[in-house]
């Protein structure tokens, strides 16, 4: 999640620039900051299997292609797997937000795909997308 | 399917379930009454429907591709040896099922003008499902039932997408026929029904 991070971030440079009596509460955000980047991932864990799983997993094309390393990939080109004549000339290297933007109309992002599915509610999208990006590549 | 059939057969399985197998593959040959009634008066699906039917029949082979994958988990789950009666009756039962939507499907799609996806082999669902990592009934039930929670939120998550509202409905009978099975999945597994209503597709 790159919003909690630069609010992490954001918590760190104001602890940096205060007194160190008040530098205890800063600390106590940033933990809580921690706590919620793994309470989103785990949340967008669930979701991933409960949602997504029908047609997707980390480590093995299925229906859709697997997700490991899915940020930073380009489009279309999961090991083994068969795409879409739309996915497969894609150009698009799937970042953060565009994989936001992706789960919420994926054919607004490459026209002529073969996902029906999208996540209506907006921080779903968001949990999914930092849970997928703690699934690099090996 | 004959050669999964054969394959089946030899699995070592009681005489009579072997029986009541071999009769109910031996339905699935034509086009079942399911995808008839699924179908009926729906030539409208063929013939001047509205919008783009291209993507209606996308989203169609996606859910064929989830009853390809359904139907081949429950054979592995069968022909694992790990499943005991009744639960092994009620799986193959199950699969049953989906091969009534997978027959379903593919009769939609083709007279829709789309071409259905392919069924992989075997051995490619049982390595994508990690089958080799199931060692007793309440592994296979495990992943019977995450197959078929995946189903629901999918099928539930594609209506809204349908460009046919025919075929919107259809996907709500096929998470009709899901939602049972995982419910008499949850309840063989000895856990508690979701907590909450309104547990499915959100």
């Amino acid at each position: 999640m790159p919003e909690l991070k630069a609010a992490a971030l954001a918590c760190l440079l104001v602890a940096a620039s205060v007194p160190a009596a008040a530098q205890m509460g800063a600390t106590t955000d940033v933990t809580h900051a921690a706590a919620t980047d793994a309470t989103v991932v785990a949340r967008g864990k669930a979701l991933y299997e409960s949602r997504c799983g029908a047609c997707h997993s980390v480590d093995a094309n299925r229906v859709g292609p697997a997700h490991q390393g899915v940020v930073g990939r380009k489009a279309g080109s999961a090991p083994g797997f068969v795409y879409s004549k739309a996915l497969a000339n894609s150009q698009v290297i799937w970042t953060p937000s565009n994989l936001l933007a992706w789960l919420a109309g994926p054919e607004a992002v490459i026209p002529g795909q073969e996902m029906g599915y999208s996540l209506g509610e907006a921080r779903d999208r968001q949990d999914v997308v930092a849970y997928l990006a703690t699934l690099q590549s090996r | 399917m004959n050669s999964r059939i054969q394959t089946l057969s030899t699995t070592p399985v009681v005489p009579s379930l072997a029986a009541s197998r071999r009769a109910f593959m031996g339905r699935t040959g034509t086009l079942s009454a399911v995808a008839v009634a699924m179908l009926a008066g729906k030539d409208a699906l063929a013939q001047g429907m509205g919008g783009d039917m291209s993507k209606d029949v996308s989203i169609l082979n996606v859910a064929l591709g989830l009853e390809h994958e359904a139907i081949n988990a429950y054979q592995l789950g069968a022909g694992s040896g790990l499943l005991q009666k009744p639960v092994l009756d009620i799986a193959v039962q199950f699969q049953g099922h989906h091969k009534a939507h997978r027959d379903a499907l593919i009769a939609t799609i083709q007279k829709m003008g789309g071409t259905p996806v392919m069924e992989k082999k075997l051995a490619d669902y049982a390595t994508a499902l990690k089958a080799d990592t199931l060692r007793n009934q309440g592994d296979v039930l495990d992943l019977a039932a995450r197959l078929e929670l995946g189903a629901i939120n999918a099928y539930l998550g594609v209506i809204p997408a349908f460009g046919s509202k025919d075929l919107a409905k259809v996907a709500g009978r096929l998470a009709a026929d899901e939602t049972m099975h995982f419910t008499i999945l949850t309840n063989a597994l000895g856990r508690p029904l979701p907590a909450g209503a309104l547990s499915f597709g959100a």
